[in-house]
């Protein structure tokens, strides 16, 4: 999931003619993706929000009932631990695949041909669908007829799904290893934009291949990690379909986040004023968490990293 | 509402004498044998019907719909399949979107329910009233999951699915005990069967409505039906009555004692793996619905053709209330006509309801593949379903000599009790939260 921004529409009249025609050009070039937008993205998060003012089975007729719903939601128990989980899981798949994904990246942005052949097989996980692979392992990590249990190997054969930190930690790695791939990408392409001459002066002025990492190639992908970081935590919060189908939120409620919660209030027990209200939660901490990030490039983000080079 | 009573369930009063049979005069063209048309198209009208994948129960739908469509000159119906919990989302998804199938398979009781309090269910009642044949040929308690108010909303059909205890009688031997005659027997019976490595029940416990039966029975066998009858019926508090309370913790007590197989919170019951565990001999024993045999047949090797799948009712708990010969299930399928449907479509839904739900080949084989179908002239093809006749005569005693034959919990509540029932049950069974907590949670919602 990824969140659009609305193109900025200024309606400002402009300061000279020449600038102002420019501009009605360009607001019309953003038609298309505005109704998209609108459409697709807009409406329906209206209709939720006033969803969550309502009473509704998701059968019979929409009764609206004030913060009913609200109420209910605040004082649902299973909120503040779908939270808890929410945030466990962002964090965990942040750190987990962050390194992971620039160390991969910085090593395939190399030009050597055997890499070439290497990433190929590593961006496989990138065209399979979530659930192929959610579904793949849990029938390799099933206690009794899976890949422990076949291969006769005792620390295979652990109960990963069914114990609630293990189930965590899975469920961390099955979206890592389907999502690092995908950052691996970005950061290859961020490393090869970095100038050769930052290296080669580096290189005169007596600095390894560790300083040159550390004291080059990372400040240098500062706002690129803040892109993929923004990607991974705002995606996060709506995880759905892998934990679905690798613990259905379980085992009890160990791997519920606001996303499945959502789905169990809404869909399983037909509370749709609930469910749109935990809908509306998501989007504004998603929004929020965006914001955030974005605060966190500094003011200036489009200063130059170039000084020197 | 004392109809839809679930009690109202008790008592399967199927005549055994099949000679004054009533399936009298029914049942002419549906059961023409194998029709071969195709499930889809037909040029006068098309009625649609959604229904659960899963052999041998799939087949089975699917010929009685193909068989339907080849004798039928007013239209066909065209079908589309569905894993269970999947369906169970999709169908409430479709129907509050206006965009139900013609008939709709269900479960009756609390879903039906909240579609009929939706007016998304046509009323079957004067149509029963004018076709009493159909009614008469199936058995009376199979109506009532599906009578709502006083009036009835969905055709029951296909078979009567008692949840019952299995056991791997090869397992049972090497470990040297026998099938448990009590609740004490089947916790002194797990250390033993433990220390040979071997797990003594197998449970898809992520699918939760499998931990669910386990305190279906216990509740019955310990305090009586009222015990969930008063959860039903909406008293205050219910869930705190002692032999409640009483329940809970015995079944604690067998997940305590490794009970259950390792792992069994990340087992689906979708994926027959809980079948696997028990005819691979990896567990011992299962609870599990009558529906089930059919498939440890056919993917078990020789485990049932070989005897050795042994099978019972579920046993007493010492000093319990509950009458042992009580069980729990389904009482049958229940189809029922989305109101939104053009009246073509209802007419062609009703036609095949008439001559096409349970026609006799459907019968045959329902019986073939170890089920017992809901009309009353089943009971005297039983005996000649060859090797599968000890298992089909358990079921139908079973469910005949029930005193009450109850419906499976989450199916009798309302989805957002069923919902919360079946979350709480997963916390129970991972042992995150306590007997007490598990009912003031389950009162809380009491009645919704």
């Amino acid at each position: 999931m990824t969140s659009v921004a609305p193109p900025i529409l200024q309606s400002a009249p402009p300061p000279t003619a020449s600038r102002g025609r420019r501009q009605r050009s360009l607001s019309w070039l953003a038609l298309p993706a505005l109704a998209f937008f609108v459409l697709f993205g807009l409406v329906p998060l209206v209709g939720v929000l006033l969803l969550s003012f309502t009473t509704w089975d998701g059968i019979g007729t929409i009764h609206p009932s004030g913060l009913t719903s609200w109420r209910e939601v605040l004082s649902n128990p299973g909120l503040p631990h779908a939270l808890q989980v929410t945030f466990l899981i962002m964090a965990l798949s942040w750190l987990f695949q962050t390194p992971m994904s620039i160390l991969l990246g910085v090593f395939l942005a190399g030009r050597q041909r055997y890499r070439g052949f290497l990433s190929v097989f590593l961006f496989i996980p990138l065209l399979l669908s979530s659930a192929a692979i959610a579904i793949t392992y849990k029938a390799l990590l099933d206690p009794n007829f899976g890949l422990g249990a076949g291969l006769h190997l005792d620390f295979l054969s652990q109960d990963w799904l069914g114990q609630p930190n293990l189930a965590v930690a899975t469920v961390v790695f099955v979206v890592s290893w389907q999502f690092i791939p995908f950052h691996t990408l970005i950061y290859q392409g961020a490393v090869r934009q970095i100038p050769e001459s930052m290296y080669e002066a580096a290189q005169i002025d007596g600095a390894g291949r560790v300083r040159q990492f550390f004291s080059i190639t990372l400040p240098q992908l500062k706002y690129t990690i803040i892109t993929s970081s923004t990607l991974m935590v705002v995606g996060s919060v709506t995880f759905f379909d892998i934990i679905f189908v690798l613990t259905q939120g379980g085992p009890a409620d160990a791997t519920t986040n606001l996303a499945l919660l959502m789905y169990k209030l809404g869909f399983q027990a037909n509370l749709m004023g609930p469910a749109s209200a935990i809908a509306v939660i998501i989007v504004l901490l998603g929004l929020a968490l965006a914001l955030l990030l974005r605060r966190l490039g500094g003011r200036d983000t489009t200063a130059s990293q170039l000084e020197g080079a | 509402m004392s109809r839809r009573d679930f009690l109202g369930l008790a008592a399967l009063s199927v005549p055994v004498l099949a000679g004054v049979a009533a399936c009298s005069s029914s049942k002419p063209s549906g059961g023409a044998g194998t029709g071969n048309a195709s499930g889809g198209g037909g040029s006068t009208g098309t009625a649609t019907y959604w229904f659960l994948s899963g052999q041998p129960q799939q087949g089975i739908r699917e010929d009685s719909v193909k068989a339907f469509n080849a004798a039928s000159s007013k239209g066909k119906i065209s079908y589309t399949e569905f894993q269970n919990d999947a369906y169970k989302t999709k169908i409430k998804t479709a129907i509050g979107a206006g965009q139900a199938p013609t008939i709709i398979w269900g479960w009756g009781g609390g879903g039906l329910k909240s579609y009929v309090q939706a007016n998304q269910v046509e009323d079957l009642t004067s149509w029963f009233d004018q076709n009493p044949d159909v009614k008469s040929r199936l058995f009376p308690s199979s109506f009532g999951a599906a009578t709502i108010s006083g009036k009835i909303y969905a055709m029951p059909s296909e078979a009567v699915q008692p949840i019952i205890l299995y056991y791997n009688k090869k397992v049972l031997d090497k470990v040297g005990v026998q099938p448990p005659q009590s609740w004490g027997d089947i916790l002194d019976m797990v250390p033993k069967i433990n220390a040979k490595g071997i797990a003594p029940f197998s449970l898809g416990g992520q699918s939760r409505w499998t931990n669910m039966m386990w305190l279906e029975f216990l509740f019955d066998r310990i305090g009586g039906p009222e015990v969930f009858q008063a959860v039903f019926d909406g008293e205050k508090d219910a869930w705190s009555n002692p032999a409640s309370i009483q329940g809970l913790t015995e079944c604690q007590k067998l997940i305590k004692a490794n009970g259950f197989i390792k792992g069994f919170q990340s087992i689906t019951a979708d994926s027959n793996a809980d079948q696997a565990l028990l005819y691979t001999g990896k567990a011992a024993m299962m609870l599990h619905g009558s529906w089930t045999y059919g498939n440890m047949k056919s993917s078990g090797g020789d485990f049932v053709t070989g005897g050795h799948l042994g099978w019972m009712n579920f046993p007493p708990v010492d000093g319990g209330k509950g009458d042992p010969s009580d069980t729990v299930g389904n009482p049958g399928q229940y189809l029922s006509i989305s109101s939104k449907a053009p009246d073509a479509q209802k007419q062609l839904a009703l036609d095949y309801f008439k001559n096409g739900v349970l026609a006799d080949a459907e019968v045959k084989e329902w019986i073939k593949t170890g089920s017992v179908p809901i009309v009353k002239s089943a009971s005297s093809q039983l005996s000649s379903a060859g090797d599968d006749t000890p298992f089909l005569k358990f079921i139908y005693d079973t469910s005949s000599q029930a005193k009450v034959f109850a419906q499976s919990w989450d199916q009798a509540l309302s989805p957002t009790q069923a919902e919360v029932l079946l979350d709480n049950i997963a916390k129970l069974f991972a042992l995150s939260i306590s007997p007490q907590q598990y009912a003031s949670n389950m009162n809380a919602v009491i009645g919704k």
